[in-house]
């Protein structure tokens, strides 16, 4: 997340919106922003709607066993289709900036 | 040049009626100490200390190679240097600390769901209403709609970014 902030204006004169979506509450997510300095938009997903409709949810993985979501990124493009995704299968590991912008020049 | 060189004090390891102090064992211990911490606070910002945690296991390494040497030292030369009882203990830990953390990145990090069902290239991606941080309604729809900031174009792409979150 750091390291979409910090390309955040290349990502979006690429014409990309990024758009963090977690279980955290907005009041949760607004102290993050303003701690971090994030200024795309967060959304709250705290019953796991969107996360499980994207089959991402890691149950119990939270604290007190909540279901999370997983780490993943989706690429999607103006007609609502998807461009690219990226599972990872190592919750350290994360797309890097470069990745994101390079599919970004694949855009149309 | 080199006369009187065997003459010099040898501050590492003077008086043998006293044994000295055994500092690899303690900076060792040290190092194998602050390995987790620093990773959890420094290094995973960083996509290249992150993925292949290559600076904390380079700090495992050496703290374990000081421990070896210190524990070594304090029982080939117990004269010389402390740490009989402090080197295995230390020695131990150092140990427990590398085994935690190589248990943590080769095995705990990775138990996620495979997300088999998860949209794929070329599918079209389920929408969604979400609250943002300011309580309002934001839809897949609306993101892809509403022009970027300083833009009066809508966006070429929307990139949902799922996170685990601090709950």
């Amino acid at each position: 997340m750091r390291g979409i902030q910090e390309s955040l204006n290349e990502i979006e004169r690429l014409g990309v919106r990024p758009v963090a979506i977690s279980v955290d509450s907005p009041q949760e997510s607004r102290a993050l922003c303003k701690k971090a300095g994030y200024t795309f938009p967060f959304l709250s997903d705290p019953n796991t709607d969107a996360i499980r409709e994207y089959d991402l949810l890691h149950r119990g993985a939270g604290v007190d066993g909540h279901d999370i979501a997983r780490p993943a990124e989706v690429l999607i493009d103006a007609s609502g289709v998807v461009r690219w995704a990226n599972l990872t299968d190592d919750i350290r590991v994360r797309a890097r900036p470069q990745q994101i912008l390079e599919q970004a020049r694949l855009l149309k | 040049m080199a006369c009187g060189m065997g003459n010099l004090p040898d501050i590492g390891e003077k008086r043998m009626n006293e044994p000295g102090r055994n500092w690899p064992l303690w900076a060792g211990f040290l190092l194998c100490l602050l390995a987790v911490p620093s990773y959890l606070l420094v290094f995973a910002k960083y996509p290249v200390t992150r993925d292949l945690p290559w600076a904390t296991f380079l700090m495992l390494a050496t703290g374990l190679v000081l421990l070896a040497s210190g524990v070594r030292r304090a029982y080939r030369r117990p004269g010389e240097y402390r740490g009989k009882i402090a080197g295995p203990i230390l020695g131990t830990l150092g140990i427990a600390l590398t085994a935690f953390f190589c248990f943590g990145v080769f095995y705990g990090s990775k138990l996620i769901p495979k997300s088999g069902a998860a949209p794929r290239i070329g599918q079209r991606a389920p929408d969604f209403t979400l609250v943002d941080t300011a309580n309002r309604e934001v839809s897949l729809a609306s993101l892809l709609a509403e022009p970027l900031p300083n833009s009066q174009t809508p966006p070429k792409a929307v990139l949902l970014i799922f996170y685990r979150g601090y709950w």
